[in-house]
């Protein structure tokens, strides 16, 4: 069977140079002698979190190392030839001809100046594989395959005037219209909204089974790798953690890093008894200024005092809007905001001291959420001089004390943002929000930028300081994996509505309104088939209406 | 109406807007200057009476805003006025100017700005590499040479060490066309010489910030040569940056020239600015500087629009 294995990798050694701040740059080894081998026509999943090298290795199949990485021990075989020491001249050959790749962000990875058309059929003809009309019949083919709308004349559009969820299934098509040996899945559906992603990750299965190529699929989520691949690679710190069928990986995994993977995301929270509300938002109408629509319609919901609120959707669903209303960012246009028993100004300007510190925030992106250039010290402590005028020793007694409960310890203080890994950075932000002694910190997808045993660590954080600071947290989030582990109510929003709302035990339980329903069946599970189950379901449902 | 087209309305809409602010702000600052056009003309030993019938005759002694709208109903019906030293009409005397000026600008802006972008390109492509560093070393030791050194130094090795061309740069009227070529030569190569390094610059550092971007990493694994990705997929993202500092040279080029006109003998507008400022002919350096202002914002409108144009979101929207 030697002449089926397309990709043959061994003793894989891959180098960078880092910049740490502070101190002369250094040699870091990101992969540590990884072996892969690929079958043709076969699927294999490389998962692990960020850090793992699984991007770095998917990428060496094409003998690319991106910004500055190295490729420097080891060898790559593909199609027979060594192609790591290859010069550029031959390299190009391959590239986008023998081998294609498919990005995460589709959105940032089509030029924005060109038509898709040319930019799907652009190596196809620089490689001289077919005339331009032939690779425009083959292009068009691609799109009815991936269920683009209007496929004859989708390539006529230019990248900003069609979907997040479109753009990644173009991006597949120009992935194999070259009709490559081996494609690169790089996170495809990652940045996508889970009812989106259910779609394009089908989509991609099917022109998978049906041009057979071969596949890297490289992804942080088992449940979705589990979809598609037929053997699994589990990768850490750039060595190789364990391998097999995915059948194995997923039911019967060998190794404890693997178990806790497989496990991730099994945190389950009892919701607490109704109790009376600190925040009670009515009827609040907003849009944005210059506008013609509104983001928010008519919301309403009630979060208890030491309680969580999940608010549930995708993305322009509103649920980062009613943060803003709340906030005072965004003043609503009707409605009413009611906070610890006294009525908040709509706007931000007419709010006391204490309305704004009794609402504290947490973002997304920790990185971007701290000034780069002060300490952890500084940044925690800042609220403290701000809201309650401590100085000096005091303070510094209270920044302890905040970085102790986030379970960060000593030393921190003096450190800086650079040199926090994300999950330390984000425990920052908390400390931060919790040096204001709140009564509602505002969690905007403050784990959706981590990986899953990192959240984990972060909701479980979360859940421990609601229990000792009795702090109510409105959860804003589109995983419902998220929603299960720490809500106590839930709010499930769909184009500015609150589509269904309750206690977190009767909204995720039948029966469901159609949205609601869409949303919970399109999570992925691990489950090798439930991709064929859910398609096959939903056929059968949209053939019975 | 479709955005490319309203947005290029708004432009040009501001840019007459501007220019008549411009034009007040010109009047005002003539207006300013300490003495008298009537004392200017007729000289220190002039007799009140004859300086009062000449205010008289001339209409000086009409009020500041009624004079303006005169001057600007004449610049509007192509009246410029007269000249105050030799009594030429100034419509006239700058039309035959501004031909030669813009001759002048069109030259050194066919070979400068493809010259320019090329150089542009070629050191964008070989970032760091020698290529890059010979063409940025180069264009910027001739964007330090003062232009009357550059000019010197042409002339130098043009005429006495090549004698290829004349020392000055003389056109007139009725010249064909490959002769008038031949005559604004080296004042050309020195105009090249002194606005090739920033547009050059300008180029290179607009191609190397788009390379940043995911798309490039997308052509990259396409297996595309360095300069296709260049000229297909760079490029095109960095027009916008590249256009506005094109524009600011090619302004230069009309208006900034003097000394290359001067050390030429070339007889185009920048002279005979300089010539009636020194004159105080207050009547052609209003109208020699609105034409200025003029060809500042047309450029700069038109700069605007091929921003606007380039821009596959306005052209092609939603």
């Amino acid at each position: 069977m030697a002449e089926d294995l397309l990709l043959d990798i061994r003793g894989l050694v891959i180098e960078a140079t880092s910049y740490p701040p502070g101190e002369p740059p250094k040699e870091v080894t990101l992969v540590h002698g990884v072996d892969v081998q690929l079958q043709r026509g076969r699927v294999l999943g490389l998962i692990g979190e960020s850090g793992a090298g699984k991007s770095t290795i998917g990428l060496s199949a094409m003998a690319y190392g991106r910004g500055g990485v190295r490729l420097t021990g080891g060898t790559i075989r593909l199609n027979g030839r060594e192609i790591r020491t290859a010069g550029p001249a031959e390299l190009r050959k391959l590239r986008g001809r023998e081998v294609t790749y498919v990005s995460q962000s589709a959105a940032a990875s089509f030029n924005p100046a060109k038509r898709l058309m040319d930019q799907v059929i652009e190596t196809t003809l620089s490689h001289g594989l077919m005339g331009r009309a032939e690779a425009e019949v083959r292009a068009v083919g691609l799109f009815r395959k991936l269920g683009l709308p209007g496929p004859e004349t989708f390539g006529q559009r230019f990248p900003h005037q069609v979907s997040g969820g479109q753009l990644q299934r173009a991006m597949t098509a120009m992935a194999l219209c070259p009709k490559p040996d081996l494609v690169i899945f790089d996170e495809p559906t990652t940045a996508l909204d889970v009812t989106t992603q259910i779609d394009v990750l089908a989509a991609i299965k099917e022109a998978i089974r049906d041009t057979h190529v071969a596949a890297l699929y490289i992804t942080h989520d088992l449940a979705v790798v589990a979809q598609v691949a037929d053997e699994i690679m589990v990768l850490r710190h750039g060595r190789r953690v364990e391998l097999g069928e995915t059948e194995q990986i997923i039911h019967a995994p060998r190794e404890a890093y693997t178990r806790a993977l497989v496990s991730v995301r099994s945190l389950e929270h009892v919701e607490k008894a109704p109790a009376p509300p600190v925040l009670k938002i009515e009827g609040v109408t907003a849009r944005y200024r210059g506008t013609g629509f509104d983001v928010l319609k008519n919301v309403s919901v009630d979060l208890p005092a030491g309680q969580t609120l999940a608010v549930v959707g995708e993305s322009g669903s509103g649920k980062s809007t009613l943060a803003r209303a709340i906030t005072g960012l965004l003043p609503p246009s009707k409605g009413r905001i009611t906070f610890a028993g006294r009525t908040l100004s709509a706007d931000l300007s007419g709010r006391t001291k204490d309305d704004l510190r009794e609402i504290q925030m947490i973002y997304q992106m920790a990185d971007t959420a701290m000034n780069p250039r002060q300490t952890v010290g500084t940044i925690v402590g800042r609220p403290l001089e701000l809201y309650f005028g401590m100085k000096g020793a005091e303070r510094d007694r209270r920044v302890q004390d905040l970085l102790d409960q986030i379970e960060m310890g000593k030393g921190f203080a003096q450190r800086y943002p650079a040199e926090l890994s994300g999950g330390q950075k984000q425990r920052v932000c908390i400390a931060r929000a919790l040096a204001a002694d709140p009564k509602l910190i505002i969690c905007d997808e403050v784990t959706s930028a981590l990986d899953p045993l990192v959240a984990d660590g972060i909701l479980k954080l979360l859940l421990n300081l609601q229990a000792e600071a009795h702090v109510a947290y409105l959860f804003i989030t589109h995983d419902l994996a998220t929603v299960r582990a720490i809500a106590d109510k839930i709010a499930v929003m769909y184009k500015g509505e609150v589509r269904r709302y309750g206690q977190k035990s009767d909204v995720l339980a039948p029966p469901y309104d159609d949205y609601t329903d869409l949303l919970l069946s399109s999570v992925p599970e691990m489950e090798v088939g439930w991709l064929e189950q859910v398609i096959a379901h939903r056929k059968m449902e949209s053939a019975g209406n | 109406m479709h955005p490319v087209l309203k947005l290029v309305v708004q432009r040009v809409a501001l840019g007459l807007l501007l220019l008549l602010a411009v034009s007040a702000v010109i009047f005002l600052g003539v207006e300013a200057l300490p003495g008298d056009t009537a004392q200017a003309i007729l000289g220190q030993s002039a007799t009140p009476v004859a300086l009062e019938n000449l205010r008289e005759k001339m209409g000086l002694n009409e009020p500041a805003l009624t004079r303006y709208f005169h001057w600007l109903g004449g610049v509007l019906t192509g009246d410029l006025g007269t000249s105050l030293t030799n009594g030429t009409d100034i419509a006239q005397a700058i039309g035959q100017r501004l031909g030669n000026t813009l001759f002048l600008a069109s030259c050194a802006a066919v070979i400068s700005v493809p010259l320019a972008l090329v150089l542009g390109i070629i050191a964008a492509r070989y970032a760091g590499r020698w290529p890059d560093k010979v063409i940025s070393g180069l264009t910027l030791a001739t964007i330090s040479l003062p232009e009357f050194v550059a000019a010197y130094f042409v002339i130098y090795l043009l005429t006495q060490v090549f004698p290829i061309f004349q020392p000055v740069a003389m056109v007139f009227p009725g010249m064909g066309f490959w002769s008038k070529l031949h005559a604004v030569a080296l004042p050309v190569i020195v105009l090249v010489l002194v606005v090739l390094a920033h547009m050059m610059r300008m180029t290179r550092a607009a191609i190397l910030n788009v390379m940043q971007s995911a798309y490039i990493e997308t052509a990259e694994l396409k297996g595309l040569r360095p300069i296709q990705i260049i000229w297909r997929h760079a490029f095109p993202n960095a027009i916008a940056p590249i256009v506005s500092v094109v524009v600011l040279n090619l302004a230069y080029l009309v208006v900034g020239v003097v000394v290359v006109e001067v050390v030429f003998g070339y007889n185009a507008l920048g002279q005979y600015l300089v010539d009636h400022v020194t004159k105080r002919d207050l009547p052609v350096v209003q109208a020699v500087g609105l034409v200025f202002a003029g060809v500042y914002i047309g450029l700069n409108i038109l700069a605007d629009v091929i921003a606007i144009v380039a821009n596959p979101r306005l052209r092609h929207p939603k």
